[in-house]
């Protein structure tokens, strides 16, 4: 059992995908511009995964090495385009906030990275539980970047009011203060992990 | 004086060190923040107070509690960021902005990179485009009725953006100006709009005298800036003394582009660094959206200085005899 | 259960069934998803027509009308009352913004005043040109457009010479981009009357 608890808590601290292995940056750096749709995307992402994650432990053993990793592709672009058809249809506001990263999550490196590091060498209780860390993990770093972007941006946090819009910086809702949040995010998660 | 001639020990030690060259910079800006005062009158020296004592605590604080570093503070390097900063903002920018701005040049900056000499871009344009960037409206709000030129262009025309002056710059980009609206020895004397320290061109100048007879910049990068800035102004069509004493090209050209760490280190490397500064200004203010573009070209050509000291490496002494046998 | 090794008919079966159960189970869920896919769209396009035009009691997307000002198509979307013209929502776009394609959904009166309008698509920079939705029906001097005529108010900004609209502070670029707009949706208002008029 003890085994289980560190294959879930191995994805959300020790291997953190945004701040420690530094994959995804794409999705990571591209919909974090609040707090909502860092939260949103990692959710998004989780569900991908955690589905591949489980679907390609199953099938582990019936894909020869070789063809591996298209099988695994169109697995993952599958679970991606049901996501965002399902989107489509029934969440629309999620739609036109995070519309075009949806289908960026089939290229977000975590899926294919878990589902070759992971899934394909362990059972499907395993990997559903490396799944929902990454997962939680993902979401986590998401939600934090998205934060942090959002209260130095805008004011705001989730959308409530902790200081004027007019004292926000704008930098920190663009592109450039992504990398800046994030190399500084990064900066202080590594320190903590060192002391702790 | 490519060639390194070292005899045996003992040298004689010429009294120069990165202080002394600081204070030098300092000096030399000194002009320019005179008619900055004199221009803007005292907001212009709040804004300076504060950027400079920004920028130093900064620096104090993050050597002191976060590098464990010891005080840095004596060398100038924060002194002249301080005084770069303030000559690249408006002088009606609230001062709470002004200390943000100071903090990103310092924190981010520079300190982020480990300090003097280890930073990549100019910390006092990261500031300033962090700035721009972050307030748009506020870093391109002007003081109203500064110069005579001026006031008759304004008072002539409604403006939309209400109680808020614009730059030479932004008429030129909107095309409702000409030259013969401008009286160039106004401008020369710093009788415009604009920020702080980018309105006296002749004061700049003066500062320019000033760091060359000391030695302590090389005439390549300032010059090669202006000449090829005025050179595709007029090439595009521009008016190339406009293009020179309008916005922060002086400035640009003689402070920033000229900082040790930041630009390239031998002579044919600043040439091409500053040839390509002038040209990236004169396509943003040309065809970009923002008005003004040296900040972001000195920024951009500060990226590649790794990359031109790469290429223009000096032949090392028998190094070529080398290459040719081998 | 043992690994299968990589030959020929062995990978071509795997990816093979890969891909038709993965190609099944999309071809389903888009079946079932299609249909709320479309009413969510037109119930997109429907709401924001009822927000801007006047009550009507036709359905203006059958009767709807389309013209090409600069290059750009202008969707006439007439509202109808008891048999009379009561306005319209023009819906139109301009490349002229600052980044990307500016849509916008505006709603007039049938003597061609403004009643509302809509920014559907934009991509301008946060904090500045984003402002266009609030912006316009600003009553601050003279920033609004909403109840103002474009027949006899200059729809460009007070910067350019003429113009009687306020700008949004720093986003001139994408200010003028949106009065454009308008001014070309009261265009294509203008030409649909006419058409209908001439038609009678």
């Amino acid at each position: 059992m003890k085994n289980y608890w560190k294959i879930l808590y191995n994805g959300i601290v020790p291997s953190n995908p945004v701040f420690v292995l530094l994959l995804g940056m794409c999705a990571t750096l591209g919909t974090t511009s609040s707090a909502y749709n860092g939260m949103m995307m990692g959710i998004a992402t989780a569900a991908v995964l955690l589905c591949s994650n489980v679907v390609i432990s199953l099938v582990k053993n019936l894909v020869p090495d070789k063809v591996r990793i298209p099988a695994f592709i169109v697995i993952i672009a599958s679970f991606v385009t049901v996501l965002q058809l399902v989107v489509n249809a029934w969440l629309p506001s999620l739609n036109a906030s995070l519309g075009i990263f949806i289908p960026l999550i089939v290229v977000n490196c975590i899926l294919l990275g878990r589902a070759e590091a992971f899934a394909s060498k362990n059972g499907v209780f395993a990997s559903f539980l490396d799944g929902l860390g990454t997962g939680i993990g993902f979401t986590l770093a998401l939600v934090l970047l998205g934060g942090t972007r959002e209260i130095l941006g805008t004011g705001k946090i989730f959308g409530a009011e902790i200081f004027p819009e007019d004292y926000g910086m704008l930098l920190f809702v663009l592109a450039p203060g992504a990398f800046i949040a994030l190399g500084y995010l990064i900066a202080i998660v590594n320190k903590l992990r060192k002391t702790c | 004086m490519n060639k390194l001639t070292i005899s045996l020990s003992p040298h004689i030690h010429s009294g120069d060190s990165i202080n002394r060259r600081m204070w030098n910079v300092v000096i030399a800006l000194l002009p320019a923040l005179a008619v900055a005062l004199w221009t803007f009158g005292l907001p212009a020296l709040w804004v300076t107070l504060v950027s400079v004592g920004s920028c130093l605590l900064a620096e104090w604080l993050i050597a002191r509690f976060l590098l464990h570093k010891p005080c840095t503070l004596s060398n100038g390097s924060a002194l002249i960021t301080g005084l770069l900063l303030a000559f690249n903002l408006p002088s009606i920018l609230p001062l709470w902005m002004v200390a943000i701005g100071a903090i990103v040049a310092i924190g981010i900056g520079k300190m982020s990179f480990g300090g003097l000499g280890c930073n990549i871009w100019n910390p006092a344009l990261v500031g300033r485009v962090f700035l721009l960037i972050s307030f748009p409206a506020a870093m391109t709000t002007w003081p109203t009725g500064v110069s005579s030129a001026f006031n008759g262009f304004t008072g002539a025309s409604t403006q939309s953006d209400a109680d808020t002056g614009a730059t030479l710059l932004t008429h030129l980009n909107s095309g409702d100006v000409s030259m013969a609206d401008y009286n160039v020895l106004d401008m020369a004397i710093g009788q415009m709009n604009g920020s702080l320290g980018e309105v006296g061109a002749f004061a700049i100048l003066i500062g320019l005298a000033y760091l060359l007879i000391t030695r302590t910049i090389t005439w390549h990068i300032p010059v090669s800036i202006l000449a090829s800035a005025a050179l595709f102004s007029w090439a595009f069509g521009g008016n190339p003394v406009l293009d020179l004493l309008a916005g922060g090209l002086m400035l640009g050209a003689v402070f920033m582009a000229t900082d040790y760490v930041t630009s390239p280190m031998t002579h044919s490397g600043q040439l091409l660094f500053g040839f390509m500064i002038g040209l990236i200004t004169i396509i943003i203010r040309k065809y970009g959206a923002y008005p003004e573009g040296v900040s972001f070209a000195i920024l951009l050509m500060n990226s590649f200085v790794p990359l031109i000291n790469r290429y223009f490496r000096p032949a090392i002494f028998g190094e070529k005899e080398r290459r040719q046998t081998a | 259960m043992k690994k299968l090794a990589s030959t020929l008919p062995n990978m071509i079966l795997s990816l093979g069934a890969v891909t038709i159960i993965a190609g099944s189970i999309l071809g389903s869920v888009y079946t079932v998803t299609k249909e709320p896919i479309a009413r969510q769209e037109a119930a997109q396009q429907q709401q924001a027509i009822a927000d801007v035009a006047p009550s009507f009691d036709n359905n203006p997307e059958s009767d709807k009308w389309e013209t090409t000002i600069d290059g750009n198509t202008f969707t006439v979307y007439p509202a109808y009352k008891d048999g009379k013209l009561a306005g319209a929502a023009v819906k139109g776009s301009t490349m002229n913004g600052f980044a990307g394609e500016i849509v916008v959904m505006c709603g007039f009166e049938a003597d061609g005043t403004v009643k509302d309008y809509r920014v559907l698509r934009q991509a301008e920079t946060p904090g500045l040109g984003t402002k266009m939705e609030a912006w316009f029906r600003d009553p601050t001097g003279a920033r609004s457009v909403i109840g103002k005529n474009p027949e006899n108010t200059s729809f460009n900004v007070t910067k350019d010479s003429g113009g009687q609209i306020d700008g949004i502070t720093a986003a001139t670029i994408s200010s003028r981009a949106f009065l454009e707009t308008m001014r070309n949706a009261f265009e294509a208002f203008k030409s649909y009357k006419n058409s209908e008029s001439s038609k009678k």
